[in-house]
């Protein structure tokens, strides 16, 4: 068999969405980063949603993110990547808005934004790489670093005395009255791959049901700032990431009937 | 009387003029003493009735980015704030500015710094003029003298906004802000639709309508020389609106012997002044900067012609003196008077300044 009599549409398992640019990512090799830019690309392009969605890039790793997703784009301020969506969602009803954030942006700095708009059930999605880590400025410690993980600001490892403890932010907007669907995913397996597409479209189509605010949190590996190889990386995730951010959905709406 | 004559307060002309003027959004976190912004936009439910948004913000950071964010869909949108609120603001304008969008911001001074005094105040004049944010940027910044104004420069703050892609701000005093006075509010405009919304503001952020070319609005930009160029460009529109938008009130000014300089709630109480100068035979004549920025330099050096002396007079410890001072080059004795804390002067006093620091100086 030669290869054209392979490469036929009706044979095609998989291809880049449309919706992804030719550019050159900036990501390292191995960054969660990258994979969910194409989760979020796929499922807008499934939807049909070209036309109407409008992401929020944050300050982080991501600010570049208008570069690789072929839709129209704003670059919030480091962490108010929701106020700037809950306008976008109020003034444009009709279009598909989601913010896409840091452990940092989201988390540190963004708090308060981050809560408030959950509180108030803005409909839109949001999707949060967890880190662990400030990647952008070069490895400092966020809030979501584990005890005892080493990073340029605790480079002797976080100590609840002198840095507090990690921050699991995801239960707490879970308990808000505005959220509609709040879940904890990863992609360092096709497996999860697969399932973080799926809650990423969930996500996307309650904020067009007008459901209130969606929160997918990715959690995700920076291996730059952990200093650990593609793999290595993954395996450190699962042996202690998951433990203090356990996998799965904290809320769903929906399924509570 | 016409009929369309109200009695309203400052701030409350702020809320219906936005509303008459079409506008898409309002975003803002209460402060005295400009709180009855939102009192009244909430009051009137306009989301009812043109549809335009109202929302009551977790904070001003989050009220800014919220306006950024309409502003860089090409929506009408505004804010108001007091001055505390104004400096949470200062990150968010310096992104308005670096992303050349349309937006209208208010700030109905108090008096500081710090928590300070909820009394009016006229000390942010650097803030708003100078650039409280980071990076080299400028805002239109129109200083209205009454109500009428208050309610007028709504939409010509808007609309020089949108002419320019650049920020509007409103800069009144608590004073403005608070009393009640007559105006006639503009005719009711009807919203933009999306569609002419997008006509308009081929650059906005709105989905790809059409599957056009993708809109992005940010302020990054990492290659030098590029955002060297970004640079020069918003320049080159700071040094056209200086050409075309100076605008100022004269008073007197032809053949005075003493020129008060003043803006907003100082000019109201100067004009006073004047006439208790009249009486005593003192010829002074007003210039009223409406625009702080741009400033009206080319108008003060010429009323300054021939003066023996400027006083300044103004609610702070001395900020618009020291563009009065550029604009007639130390040629003419240019004095400050001054009250602060919220502490707001008699035209006497005025006028006992001037004598003080002119005449018999
Ligand atoms: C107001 C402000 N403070 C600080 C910074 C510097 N800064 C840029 S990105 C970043 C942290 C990003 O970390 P995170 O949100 O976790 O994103 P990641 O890079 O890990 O994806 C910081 C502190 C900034 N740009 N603006
Ligand atoms: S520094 Fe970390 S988060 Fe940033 S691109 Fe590299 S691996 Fe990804
Ligand atoms: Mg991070």
């Amino acid at each position: 068999m030669n290869n054209n009599d392979i490469i036929r549409p009706e044979n095609l398992v998989y291809k880049k969405p449309s919706l992804l640019n030719d550019a050159h990512m900036h990501y390292c090799p191995g960054c969660s980063h990258g994979v969910v830019h194409k989760l979020v690309a796929e499922v807008i392009e499934e939807m049909g949603m070209a036309e109407k969605a409008i992401g929020v890039s944050p300050v982080g790793c991501a600010v570049f993110a208008y570069n690789y997703i072929d839709i129209d784009w704003l670059e919030a301020a480091h962490g108010r990547a929701t106020a700037m969506a809950t306008a976008t969602k109020r003034l444009m009803p009709d279009k598909l808005v989601f913010t896409y954030q840091g452990d940092g942006d989201f988390a540190a700095i963004g708090t308060c934004e981050s809560i408030h708009s959950c509180n108030r059930g803005e409909n839109i999605a949001i999707i949060f790489i967890n880190n662990a880590i400030y990647g952008m400025t070069g490895g400092q410690m966020a809030p979501t670093t584990l005890l005892g993980q080493k990073t340029a600001t605790c480079p002797y490892g976080r100590r609840p005395d002198l840095n507090g403890y990690p921050l699991s932010i995801t239960p707490l907007l879970a308990q808000l009255d505005g959220t509609c669907y709040v879940t904890r995913q990863s992609v360092h397996k096709p497996a999860s791959v697969r399932k973080a597409k799926a809650a990423i479209r969930k996500a996307f189509e309650n904020s067009m049901q007008g459901k209130g605010t969606s929160v997918v949190e990715i959690v995700s590996t920076c291996n730059t700032g952990w200093k650990l190889s593609p793999e290595k990386a993954n395996q450190w995730m699962e042996e202690n990431m998951f433990a203090k951010y356990p996998l799965g959905d904290l809320k769903d709406v929906e399924s509570k009937g | 009387m016409n009929d369309k004559v109200t009695l309203m307060k400052g701030n409350e002309a702020l809320a219906m003029a936005a509303i008459r003027y079409g506008a898409d959004g309002y975003f803002g976190y209460p402060i005295t003493p400009q709180s009855e912004v939102l009192e009244k936009l909430e009051e009137e439910m306009p989301w009812e009735t043109t549809g335009m948004v109202v929302l009551q913000a977790e904070s001003e950071v989050a009220a800014i980015n919220m306006v950024y964010a309409g502003a860089s869909c090409g929506k009408a949108v505004m804010t108001s704030t007091s001055s505390p609120g104004f400096s949470l603001m200062q990150e968010g304008m310096s992104y308005m500015a670096a992303s050349e969008v349309p937006a209208l911001v208010i700030n109905v001074m108090r008096g500081g710094p710090g928590l300070g005094t909820i009394h009016p105040s006229q000390a942010d004049y650097f803030q708003a003029c100078k650039g409280g944010g980071h990076g080299d940027y400028r805002m239109i910044v129109l200083a209205p003298a009454s109500v009428q104004e208050m309610a007028d420069f709504v939409g010509l703050g808007w609309d020089l906004a949108f002419k320019y892609r650049c920020v509007s701000m409103i800069l009144a005093d608590g004073l403005i802000g608070q009393m009640m006075e007559k105006v006639v509010l503009p005719e009711q405009r009807p919203r933009r639709t999306q569609e002419e919304v997008e006509k308009q503001c081929p650059w906005a952020v709105t989905g790809r309508t059409g599957m056009r070319p993708k809109n992005i609005i940010t302020s990054l930009e990492l290659d030098d020389d590029i955002m060297e160029a970004n640079n020069l460009r918003f320049q080159a529109t700071y040094r056209l609106i200086e050409a075309n938008e100076v605008r100022c009130e004269t008073v007197d000014t032809d053949g005075c012997d003493y020129l008060i300089v003043a803006f907003g709630s100082m000019a109201r109480i100067a004009m006073k002044t004047m006439e208790l100068a009249a009486q005593e035979g003192i010829k002074i004549g007003l210039l009223r900067p409406i625009t702080l920025w741009p400033f009206p330099s080319k108008e003060v050096a010429q009323a300054a012609a021939g003066v023996k002396g400027i006083l300044v007079p103004e609610l702070s410890a001395g900020q618009m003196i020291e563009d009065v001072k550029l604009a007639v080059d130390c040629k003419v004795p240019v004095k400050h008077f001054g009250r602060m804390g919220g502490n707001v002067p008699t035209p006497e006093e005025v006028l006992e300044a001037l004598k003080k620091e002119l005449i018999n100086a």
